[in-house]
């Protein structure tokens, strides 16, 4: 990958099968240090980015695969984004791991603004990087119904080299197939409202977990507005801008993404 | 045989070159180019082709609707069912189908064509359909549970036909408190269900263990053939013989006085690309989790647009494959003849015309069809024994296999 990864300490990650509500979930951990659960993005993770690897310098980091995405098992019972966010309390429960802090990218930014409202004082820290869960006043949500898996991916990055080093110019075929697959899972859980529940702004008024909110100011597929509802549903939140940044910020600003991650830390 | 007339009721009167500049006329290709004053013309036009064929000697008319797209107009099949069930005296009315994922209210949809049963006094045919996948998004509907959706709706319109009510529905997509239909069916125990389709494999199978009659969509003869073969084996494991009765096929036909211009009309099938889809984004036709995931590979190669349309078939190869059929009655007979022997319908549409073939011509093409092709197809059905489900006297499906045959009540 970029220069970034060889500039970070290497990092060991271990792959386990969790049993969830009955359900198996591939978790993924690694580092050391305070627990940190991080939600990937509804087109599902490589298994390691540099971001990732800089994480686990200071935390426990806890990577799941959600269930569904990236080859995991389905659950066909699954209806949204809630029961998603439900099943990560109780893997929370079932690993015992103590008041842990989230991070979520893009759409698992909305499974975790939705166990903040549902544990206000579950967790320790709650990080939302350009997080879909609440409807946009004057933009849309990028519809991923209406571009080609290749286009929405793409749609992420401001700096199209950065998909290009991730995914290759010409993504092969089985990524296809497996960003499919996940665009399916997308379906099955956010279908409609899309990328959104209109609840959620009122229920996290009640959340004081410390909270900062990062967004890509060129962010084509979750416009900023959307973290600035973010910013003043959260009682106590701050909302950090990224110049020149797109939706995926942690592939194409890890460094910077990282300093305001431990910023935060250092001040919570 | 049951002979069908069909139209896709096009909407040529759209801008063509602002549709080519879009690359897609489906789903996000603006209304503002639809002409409602050229839609009345047209309405009223393919009202008027249906009564023709009416006279002309057809058994029945097959109707169906997509929506947001010039290639078919009819965005309602129980709309136009509705206005032949009091305009025609004869034809039997064959939808095929509704797209049962679209409904949100299954019940309403039974009641609807209830009342076109009864109206039309047992005419009915009610053919379901799963949707096109730009469908799914044209209506909101989640491609995801396309499959589910389509199998508890036709459960809960077979039970609201059926089953006295009130009864109460709690489905996995579909919830009633109430099930008490007013309006049922003339038709006992149910109208016929008859079950178009192009590809999907579990359509086919599905139908073959209902016992419904499956129509192929205009495939090639190879290809009908297969889907046959898997029908007869399905239908041998549920302890039944599959036949011409099962056996239905659209056929594109369009006949002219002569050669030349029966030839130059058929080309306007491949107007839009010539597919049930128009002029498809690969994207939008084929919704994440709508399609079998057997053809996963193939279609997200398609919508990249790395691999070809796993539908599409240049113009040649389908007259070479005689999925078009066209020319003079003397030579499109002997067509028709391969296509029956080789395939045994007893079902058979004819799809005469699309795109920009005037009025004139398809009034034309009817009445050489029905003077012509169809008494020499009907010889043709009695020599094969091509038996239609009317004829035959074929249970409804599987479920009234033993039991009372159907009947006008």
């Amino acid at each position: 990958m970029s220069a970034t990864a060889t500039s970070l300490p290497d990092a060991t990650w271990k792959t386990e099968e969790v049993r969830v509500a009955g359900h198996p979930v591939r978790l993924r951990t690694s580092g050391r240090g305070e627990p940190l659960l991080l939600l990937h993005h509804d087109i599902g993770t490589p298994e390691r980015l540099p971001f990732y690897d800089a994480l686990a310098q200071h935390f426990t980091v806890h990577l799941p695969s959600h269930p569904g995405y990236d080859g995991s098992e389905r659950p066909a019972w699954m209806r949204s984004v809630r029961d998603m966010a439900v099943l990560y309390q109780l893997l929370i429960a079932e690993r015992g791991w103590e008041t842990p802090s989230l991070l979520g990218l893009g759409f698992g930014g909305w499974m975790a603004a939705e166990m903040a409202s549902m544990a206000p004082r579950g967790f320790r820290r709650l990080i939302l990087v350009n997080a879909m869960g609440v409807k946009p006043a004057r933009g849309e949500i990028l519809d991923q119904a209406l571009v080609s898996y290749i286009d929405y991916a793409r749609a992420g990055f401001e700096d199209q080299s950065a998909f290009d080093r991730l995914f290759g110019a010409d993504p092969p075929t089985p990524q296809l197939e497996q960003w499919d697959l996940n665009r399916e899972m997308t379906f099955r859980i956010a279908w409609k409202p899309y990328m959104y529940n209109p609840t959620l702004p009122h229920l996290l008024s009640g959340v004081s977990t410390p909270a900062l909110v990062v967004w890509g100011r060129r962010n084509r597929v979750v416009p900023l507005e959307c973290g600035e509802a973010y910013a003043r549903a959260l009682p106590g939140a701050r909302l950090a801008v990224m110049d020149g940044a797109g939706h995926c910020v942690e592939v194409e600003q890890p460094e910077a993404l990282m300093r305001l991650v431990l910023d935060f830390v250092a001040g919570g | 045989m049951h002979l069908m007339y069909f139209t896709e009721q096009p909407m040529s009167a759209y801008p063509a070159e602002e549709g080519r500049k879009r690359g897609a006329t489906a789903l996000m290709f603006s209304n503002k180019h639809f002409d409602p004053v050229a839609g009345s013309r047209l309405y009223n036009e393919y009202l008027e082709h249906y009564r023709l064929a009416e006279e002309s000697g057809f058994d029945g008319i097959m109707l169906n609707e997509h929506h947001n797209a010039p290639f078919c107009m009819q965005a309602k099949c129980n709309v136009f069912a509705s206005i032949l069930a009091a305009m025609t005296k004869r034809v039997k009315i064959v939808l095929l189908g509704n797209p049962l994922p679209l409904a949100d209210n299954p019940v309403r949809l039974a009641e609807e064509l209830a009342m076109i049963d009864m109206v039309s006094r047992g005419r009915l045919v009610s053919g379901f359909v799963r949707g096109g996948g730009q469908e799914q998004l044209a209506t909101g509907v989640n491609p995801a549970f396309n499959r589910e959706r389509f199998e508890e709706a036709h459960e809960l319109i077979v039970r609201a036909w059926t089953q006295e009510g009130p009864f109460r529905w709690e489905g996995t997509h579909y919830q009633h408190r109430v099930v008490n239909p007013w309006a049922v069916p003339l038709q006992k125990p149910h109208p016929r269900i008859w079950i178009p389709g192009v590809l999907s494999k579990e359509t086919i199978i599905w139908a073959a263990k209902q016992r419904y009659p499956y129509i192929a969509l205009s495939t090639a003869i190879d290809a009908t053939k297969k889907i046959w073969e898997l029908y007869d084996s399905v239908a041998a494991e549920a302890g039944y013989t599959g036949g011409p009765e099962n056996r239905g096929y659209l056929q594109r036909c369009h006949v002219a006085e002569t050669e030349e211009k029966a030839m130059a009309n058929a080309r306007q099938f491949m107007w839009m690309q010539g597919e049930f889809t128009g002029l498809a984004h690969p994207v939008w036709s084929s919704p994440s989790g709508y399609f079998s995931p057997s053809y996963r590979k193939a279609f997200v190669e398609y919508a990249v647009g790395r691999g070809a349309n796993p539908r599409a078939a240049e113009f040649e190869d389908q007259i070479a494959s005689q999925q078009i059929i066209a020319g003079t009655p003397r030579t499109v007979i002997p067509k028709l003849r391969r296509l029956l022997e080789e395939t045994r319908p007893s079902i058979l549409g004819f799809w005469c015309a699309d795109g920009f073939v005037s009025n004139a011509d398809t009034q034309t093409c009817i009445k050489l069809l029905g003077q012509e092709v169809l008494p020499a197809v009907r010889e043709m059905g009695k020599t094969l024994g091509l038996w239609s489900p009317f004829e035959a006297n074929a249970p409804i499906s599987i479920a009234y296999a033993k039991g009372p045959t159907p009947v006008a009540a």
